[in-house]
């Protein structure tokens, strides 16, 4: 049984804004093995990637705060650590990749420059080391013309190709766990399956975890070990990627899979829809913040919300209902 | 949805180039060639899907159809008239009957207008009904489009963005046309929304008999709604087929890599078929290959593929494909 590295509990994140304090993050539990991926999948707003910036302290503050919880990591809480402190860890052993490309590459500095700034940062190399090390990891992203690319700005590369990049930059120092934030959402289909095929080979060859945040549940099928839903700014499911997509137990997986239409189709159905918006969290809910969406709902559900429990060893759900049986859960 | 034979539009040839300027006299130095002699026809009451990776030109089809772009050549037959050479009046009067969906429904609706002067601009500017009657028609679209009436006073930030979409959908059924494009209407909208879109789009058509050019990047989307679908790549199609046809027996090597590059949210199908990855990227379109357009990229591509580009021909009854070797897959 591989080690747990990452364990976060209870995480709280709230923003203040104008209209009021929005609770984006409300207890969220999770943990993270060795060599795992974690697919982490909902629609915006349902706080997944807040969850993993307030796990990296990258939270502004204001108008954000992470109000409660522990995330645990190599023996060390994230979460209590310094600026200065966690920025050693940033980067160097946990590292991100952002969804959009276009906006997270400098361009007035050459990829070069991008790419050997964390080395020389967190692993002390001079300016020949880096820049060899630089070449070698575009290389290794699959970047031809290493050496003489590092000379080019990112306007020179495609949108696929500083994808690339960003991944180069983020496993620059052999981090243990990769965190990728919507990573191929603004790229090709086809790009897209270079990307994710890219991420599956570095992870067996580095031996890192990744967590891959996503809201397409497609993506996620044929990358993830394990995959947890959010809602609301909770996880409503959990389970083993087969066991998810064979047997989705909360009424928001099961409505989200039924919605999304199939390229491998057998005849042609009408989408399943799920009526409603999903909803902005003024308050801290105290029911289910699915209910109001659900058409299993029970008196129950706008009462209580719901706590994440273990309906299989490898499956967990938070719902009041069986939705096999339409019944309450006993 | 079965399509009867009747041709409503007819597209022959068509071109669009736009041209590159450089230098102190705005020489011109080269052209765009974002759509480069495509011809296809769509029935009346069909539902045509037009796919491709962005770039492609789709969405340059749809405007030069709509002859928001004069096209550099080629015909435009709608109804038996060819769009290409009508002006003023005559052409105001065909516009009519021709309307858009648009993807981004944050930025095609103006912020400063309530909805019923949106949805009521179209009617005002071809003075198809006046005064009181514009409110009692407003009312009625939003109706038809799932939006409660009362709404018609509100402004478009009011609402989210799967009702701001149906307000683009009512805006665009106002003058009762025959043929909507609809231009990636869902690709902005969240995953639970998009299914609510969709089977808006498909009642309506199921209501009113409409035409659809429906334009999408996502391959399951285009196979849910469509009845024939057409594959584009740099400007050019590359395949054209009824839908099962072409999901189930793709004979161009793009469409083949791009049907096996989409995500199908079930990891034990996934896992089982057939993956083509493509190398690279898409090239520019302002200096296309020469021959076939996808040859750089192809898997199977010979001598022969640079040197002349191959006809767009019907391979079996209403199956079109541009490859010398199409044969092969049969």
């Amino acid at each position: 049984m591989p080690d747990t590295i990452l364990d976060v509990q209870g995480l709280e994140t709230v923003f203040k804004t104008p209209d009021g304090t929005v609770h984006a993050v409300n207890g969220v539990s999770f943990g993270l093995k060795e060599g795992e991926t974690l697919g982490v999948v909902g629609e915006s707003g349902c706080g997944k990637s807040v969850t993993m910036l307030s796990v990296l302290g990258l939270i502004p503050n204001p108008p954000g705060r992470v109000v409660a919880g522990t995330a645990k990591f190599a023996g060390h809480d994230l979460l209590k650590m310094t600026n200065e402190e966690i920025r050693h860890v940033r980067g160097s052993q946990i590292s991100i990749v952002f969804q959009d490309p276009m906006t997270s590459l400098n361009p007035v500095l050459t990829i070069g420059k991008q790419l050997t700034e964390p080395l020389a940062l967190h692993l002390g190399m001079t300016k020949k080391q880096a820049e060899t090390r630089a070449a070698e990891l575009l290389g290794m992203v699959g970047i031809p013309n290493a050496m003489e690319r590092l000379k080019d700005y990112p306007h020179q590369y495609s949108g696929g190709m500083r994808q690339r990049v960003m991944i180069a930059m983020a496993l620059s120092c052999s981090p243990q766990i990769l965190i990728a934030d919507e990573p191929t959402t603004a790229l090709d289909v086809t790009i897209q399956a270079q990307i994710t095929d890219l991420v599956k080979r570095l992870r067996q060859e580095l031996g890192m975890a990744v967590i891959w945040i996503t809201h397409d549940l497609g993506v996620v099928a044929g990358l993830a070990h394990r995959v947890v839903v959010m809602y609301g700014g909770f996880i409503i499911e959990e389970a083993s990627v087969g066991e998810l997509y064979a047997n989705p137990s909360h009424p928001y997986t099961i409505g989200l899979l039924g919605s999304l239409p199939r390229v491998d189709a057998k005849q042609h159905d009408r989408l399943f829809s799920i009526e409603g918006l999903p909803p902005v969290l003024y308050q801290k809910p105290h029911a289910c913040p699915f209910a109001p969406r659900c058409k299993w709902a029970l008196e129950r559900c706008w009462k209580e919300n719901p706590a994440l429990e273990s309906i299989t060893p490898e499956h967990r759900v938070a719902c009041w209902v069986d939705t096999k049986t339409g019944r309450p859960r006993s | 949805m079965s399509a009867n034979s009747e041709v409503l539009l007819r597209v022959e040839d068509l071109k669009m180039h736009f041209p590159i300027y450089r230098g102190v006299f705005q020489r011109q130095v080269g052209a765009v060639r974002a759509v480069d002699e495509i011809s296809f026809e769509v029935y009346r009451g069909e539902t045509l899907g037009l796919v491709g990776e962005s770039g492609c030109g789709k969405s340059t089809v749809a405007r030069t159809v709509l002859q928001l772009y004069k096209p550099t050549a080629g015909k435009v037959h709608f109804e038996d008239k060819d769009l290409v050479h009508l002006k003023g009046e005559e052409m105001r009067q065909m516009r009519r009957k021709m309307q858009m969906i648009f993807q981004d429904p944050y930025a095609s609706l103006n912020p400063r207008m309530t909805v019923e002067q949106i949805v009521g601009e179209p009617l005002m500017v071809h003075n198809a009904v006046t005064g009181k009657e514009i409110r009692e028609r407003v009312e009625h679209l939003l109706d038809v489009v799932k939006l409660n009436p009362s709404f018609a006073s509100r402004y478009p930030h009011e609402f989210s963005g799967g009702q701001r979409q149906r307000i683009g959908v009512a805006r665009a059924l106002a003058l009762q046309p025959s043929f909507i494009i609809c231009d990636e209407p869902i690709s902005a909208l969240d995953v639970s929304i998009q299914a609510q879109i969709i089977n808006l789009l498909e009642d309506l058509q199921e209501q009113f008999g409409f035409t659809y050019l429906f334009i999408a990047h996502d391959l399951s989307v285009v196979r849910h709604i469509s009845d024939r679908v057409a594959v584009m790549y740099l400007g050019v199609i590359m395949e054209l087929a009824e839908r099962d046809e072409l999901y189930k027996k793709p004979l161009h090597p793009y469409t083949q890599a791009l049907l096996s590059a989409v995500p199908i949210p079930d990891p034990v199908a996934d896992a089982k078929r057939a993956r083509v990855i493509l190398e690279g990227d898409v090239p520019s379109p302002a200096n296309p290959p020469s021959g076939c357009r996808f040859r750089t990229r192809c898997p199977i591509a010979q001598p022969v593929c640079a040197e002349s580009r191959p006809e767009f021909r019907e391979i079996t009854p209403g199956h079109f494909v541009a490859c010398f070797f199409a044969e092969r897959f049969l």
